[in-house]
């Protein structure tokens, strides 16, 4: 099976050398903006927010302990805490998107319901923090935080309409058995520490991305102004925490699950900015695909376009964190504010591959329920945003 | 020996299968290890966030990546019993 596949590639790698015409100016400008989006990405993007965030990704998945978030998502748990819970939890028990599914399917069979099981669902890749990030970052603030109020409100809709739907099946399905507590004999820092710990960081990571102001808000142009200064210091704190706070085998624990995040999504990144460069082309350049194609099909913000929008979005597969090149890309082609927020509320939710476990873990016909309510909930979220975003 | 490396197959969980590879080797012990990737059966072991580690049918960790040390003491705690 292996060897086939290597043989698949260097078939197609051959073809692709075969018949691609690199000689036409248009394919030469579009591999030049693959590049130049890549180094884009390199200059501005990689050392000061990447590399922060993958170390807040990492402590994340050691020092936070996920079981007594879990707890409140249990058979037991008070369904209006529960809805709460499984909303905004995708922060930090999604940093990997891997790990959502699985949890997704815990809720379901063995904990809160179908209910907040979707709510988690559809909120987790939305809002696990280097998407929220990244998204901030290179889309600008206003798109990411949009992103994850919308996130977070819609979930809680489509969970309450799933448990509506479906409420008697749910009742029956049921089992009362709960969860193994089993995160092992770690002994815990007090939580204080660990929030103290974990503000800094973000702090870091914020003062050091502050986008330049306008001169007139005071506060925020002061802040731009001395953000070095500012993030030096907070740098300064989290030194003397790490040397005070934390045992040695920690620290490496903790370097090595943000390599482990690192070693996987870099790649995937890359891949993903290199493509959305050839096809897209950088903000005010042109790709392989046409401009007016794209404003045509997404631009504006009408029905069909944030219709469409989320449609792709669902059955498309995002690898971590690549819809935000390739958002970067359509909205630099003309796609409007509207259909980019569909997009990214449908995109990482959904695609193909997930659909697939999502139906053998709850059945083709709520399957279908919750793709349907996830097209029709992004394309309104879109609708308002383009809306309020002019 | 039995042991379930449970997780749909991130680098995570990749990670914990290697490092009990590596207790096993280091104690010189035999044993079956296997993936789990199936999410259902993954769900059987009550096990909710991934990776996981089964020794005998007993969950060991959950949620993290246990260290080289930790795997090999649950390996020994188990030929034992």
């Amino acid at each position: 099976m292996k060897e086939r596949r290597i043989f698949l590639v260097l078939v197609l790698v051959f073809l692709a050398a075969y018949f691609i015409p690199f000689t036409r100016l248009n394919v030469q400008n579009a591999l030049m903006e693959a590049f130049l989006m890549v180094q884009e990405y390199a200059r501005q993007h990689v050392l000061l927010c990447l590399i922060p965030a993958f170390f807040i990704a990492g402590a994340i998945a050691v020092f936070i302990s996920k079981e007594s978030v879990i707890k409140l998502l249990g058979p037991k748990a008070k369904k209006t805490l529960a809805y709460g819970i499984a909303s905004v939890s995708g922060t930090i028990l999604a940093v990997c998107s891997c790990t959502v599914l699985p949890l997704f399917s815990g809720i379901y069979i063995r904990g809160a319901g179908i209910g907040p099981a979707t709510t988690f669902l559809y909120s987790g890749p939305a809002i696990n923090i280097l998407a929220i990030i990244l998204t901030a970052k290179v889309l600008g603030a206003k798109i990411g935080l949009a992103r994850a109020l919308g996130a977070v409100a819609f979930s809680v809709v489509i969970g309450l309409l799933m448990q509506l739907f479906f409420r008697r099946e749910d009742e029956k399905k049921r089992s009362q058995n709960d969860f193994i507590s089993s995160e092992g004999s770690k002994d815990d820092k007090p939580l204080w520490k660990t929030a103290l710990f974990m503000a800094t960081m973000i702090g870091i990571l914020v003062f050091l991305n502050w986008a330049k102001a306008d001169p007139s808000i005071k506060v925020w142009y002061l802040i731009y102004r001395i953000k070095w200064v500012l993030g030096g210091a907070l740098l300064l704190v989290l030194a003397w925490m790490l040397v005070r706070w934390f045992k040695k085998d920690e620290l490496k624990e903790w370097t090595f699950s943000t390599w482990v995040f690192a070693k996987q999504i870099f790649p995937l990144l890359l891949g993903g900015v290199m493509v959305a460069g050839f096809l897209l082309g950088r903000p005010g350049h042109e790709g392989i695909i046409p401009s007016s194609w794209v404003a045509q099909l997404v631009g504006g913000n009408s029905l069909w376009a944030n219709l469409f929008a989320s449609v792709a979005g669902a059955f498309m597969y995002f690898a971590t964190l690549t819809e935000v090149p390739i958002l970067q890309g359509l909205l630099g082609s003309g796609m409007g504010q509207g259909p980019a927020l569909a997009l990214l509320l449908a995109g990482p939710a959904l695609s193909l591959p997930s659909m697939l476990v999502i139906r053998s873990v709850m059945g083709t016909k709520k399957t279908i329920v919750y793709i349907l309510l996830v097209v029709v909930m992004a394309t309104i979220t879109g609708m308002i945003y383009g809306r309020m975003a002019g | 020996m039995e042991i379930r490396i449970l997780g749909p197959g991130c680098p995570r969980c990749g990670e914990v299968e290697r490092r009990t590879i590596n207790a096993l080797a280091e104690l010189n012990v035999g044993a079956d290890v296997q993936k789990v990737t199936d999410i259902k059966k993954i769900m059987e072991y009550k096990v909710f966030s991934t990776p996981g580690l089964v020794i005998n049918g007993k969950v060991k960790s959950s949620g993290r990546i246990p260290s080289l040390e930790e795997i090999k003491r649950w390996i020994q705690e188990e030929q034992q019993s």
